[in-house]
């Protein structure tokens, strides 16, 4: 059996957890779910749509908002009581934190962002995963009789498997301090206009901005196009653009339909981030720069030259 | 406020990862060293919180012996002193690398007030270390922290999420793990550089267990050759760009 942790907000199921469903599938057909929580019951039938066989929905009065230690300590009760081979979930904050509890709650390896797992003979399995937020793959193996793992988001494609619905419901016992940190309160974010991670076009700067005043016109364009503007870890540091904007593998990692970079060079923490994105544009004087060998479409040329005419066009072209 | 930071020093990776002629390591001949953007910022919290509240800031590198350069770095900033484990080039594992930092932790003579890390190192990105310091020492841990402020014994923790911000609070002691964007590191002063030579650093020997995550070899992944379409430059460029906006539907 391998079970499966299953990651939601307030009622809302995490779309890394089905990813992490069908990985599981692809080991054991038996792939049960847990689920804890506020609304934990209103992602059961979605589980099962994906193919978890049997859905454990953890409840204690004092589980309502994301708790990680707590929802590890279930987790950590439904190993105890039923020996699953491996506890798996999505390569998500909470996802690596609930899991990252349970490891240490065991003392048990924990291998996250994984890219590619196989369950060897005995108390081995085959992984392997991403390091340097994916540009380097770790081809490793894991001793131990629980494997306990995270899978990179999209690293595996979430299939429906239609399950019948089976839910059963238990009681967590919690320990001391497990209710310390929760989530106490939500406040919206500060940034205004199309939020990063979700637009259908970044329009980004690096360093061949020169400073923060070119970045008006990655504005404009963003505002013509309806898309949100991004920068790379250069001109946060540089405290150009504010760090929400960063995309990167420290910042935001980005799937937008366009990725429009602008004077980027393309540094692998920076790649870490746009790589996912449909098109990728870049604007770059240096035709040689890496961000190039990631580009469909290339315009060489200085941005502080170009952008004004591109800007110009593009504005008689969306009237 | 006492606050330990633990670090530890990472490739500066350009635009390309060579492996060794194994496949086992980044070849980090040609390459510099610095530390990992989330502890940078850990580091910079860490100095800022006893500049308001007086205190302490220790820091605690795993790793080679050659780490001291980044910990002088980090000194010139503000850190008052160190502790260098010393893992004789070996690579500890999270849990391994958890265990030597609980241990420098809870036997230093120091009663550290906060622990600061890192959300996940650059390099192997295990999302996890904290976690297990924080279990080993018995304290609570707020993790992926991109605002933190500290009033009366009590942290206040925002958590990025999505478009909003997650607020955890948690009582002191604590180990909290930090993500870029926190805040913007202060560069080293000529007078911080001076003061940094004679701060003291202590440095203990670990050796570790096997561990049971083994790497069989590094890959870096083959980027298929997009062959980017070359617009040119200037207004001809201009235009064609609007076209391909059209054409892939961002622009009706």
């Amino acid at each position: 059996m391998i079970l499966v942790y299953a990651e939601h907000d307030r009622g809302e199921l995490d779309p890394v957890t089905l990813q992490a469903i069908s990985a599981a599938k692809a080991l054991d057909a038996d792939v049960q779910a847990v689920v804890v929580g506020h609304g934990a019951k209103d992602v059961a039938a979605e589980l099962a749509a994906f193919g978890a066989v049997s859905v454990h929905v953890g409840n204690h009065p004092e589980l309502l908002d994301f708790t990680p230690r707590a929802h590890a300590r279930a987790v950590n009760a439904l190993v105890t009581a039923n020996s699953p081979r491996a506890v798996i979930a999505g390569g998500t904050p909470r996802g690596n934190e609930v899991l990252g509890h349970l490891a240490a709650m065991r003392d048990e390896p924990f291998a996250s962002e994984c890219v590619s797992i196989e369950l060897a003979s005995g108390d081995t399995a085959e992984i392997v995963r991403a390091r340097w937020g994916g540009n380097l793959l770790d081809e490793a193996t894991v001793t131990s009789s629980l494997l306990i793992a995270t899978v990179q988001a999209h690293a595996f494609a979430a299939t429906s498997a239609d399950a019948p619905l089976s839910v059963s419901e238990f009681d967590v016992e919690l320990a001391d301090g497990d209710v310390l940190v929760r989530v106490e309160d939500r406040v919206g974010s500060s940034a205004g206009g199309v939020g990063l991670a979700e637009a259908k076009v970044v329009v980004s700067g690096g360093r061949g901005m020169d400073g923060p005043d070119a970045f008006v016109m990655l504005e404009e364009i963003a505002g013509v196009i309806g898309g949100a503007v991004g920068c790379s870890r250069v001109v946060t540091s540089a405290g150009w653009r504010p760090h929400a904007e960063q995309v990167g593998q420290t910042g935001t990692k980005v799937a937008p339909d366009l990725y429009l970079a602008c004077g980027i060079s393309g540094a692998t923490q920076h790649i870490a981030g746009c790589k996912s994105a449909k098109t990728l544009i870049a604007i770059n004087t240096d035709s040689q720069a890496p961000i190039m060998g990631f580009a469909d479409y290339m315009v060489v040329d200085n941005v502080h030259t170009f952008l004004p005419l591109f800007i110009e066009k593009l504005k008689a072209a969306s009237n | 406020m006492d606050i330990a930071v633990c670090i530890k020093r990472v490739p500066l990776l350009g635009s390309a990862i060579v492996l060794t002629a194994d496949n086992m390591a980044i070849d980090t001949s040609k390459v510099g060293f610095g530390l990992s953007p989330h502890e940078e910022c850990a580091v910079e919290a860490a100095v800022k919180l006893v500049e308001e509240n007086g205190g302490s800031v220790t820091l605690i590198n795993i790793g080679h012996i050659d780490g001291e350069e980044q910990i002088r770095e980090q000194m010139a900033i503000g850190a008052d002193r160190a502790i260098l484990i010393d893992t004789n080039g070996a690579e500890p594992d999270p849990q391994a690398a958890a265990t030597a930092l609980a241990d420098a932790i809870s036997s230093d003579d120091t009663n550290f007030d906060l622990v600061l890390m890192g959300s996940e190192s650059a390099d192997y990105g295990g999302s996890q270390t904290g976690i297990r310091v924080a279990h080993k020492l018995g304290l609570p841990v707020v993790t992926s922290v991109k605002g933190l402020k500290i009033d009366s014994g009590i942290a206040t923790c925002e958590r990025a999420v999505g478009s909003t911000r997650e607020v955890y609070t948690v009582p002191l002691p604590a180990v909290i793990t930090v993500k870029d964007g926190l805040n913007i590191p202060r560069y080293a002063s000529v007078p911080g550089r001076m003061k940094a030579r004679k701060k003291p650093v202590d440095i203990k020997q670990v050796s570790f267990a096997g561990s049971r995550i083994t790497t069989k070899q590094l890959v870096v992944p083959v980027q298929e050759a997009k062959g980017a379409t070359n617009l040119g430059t200037g207004a001809e460029a201009a235009d064609a760009l609007v076209e391909v906006m059209k054409q892939i539907g961002v622009l009706s």
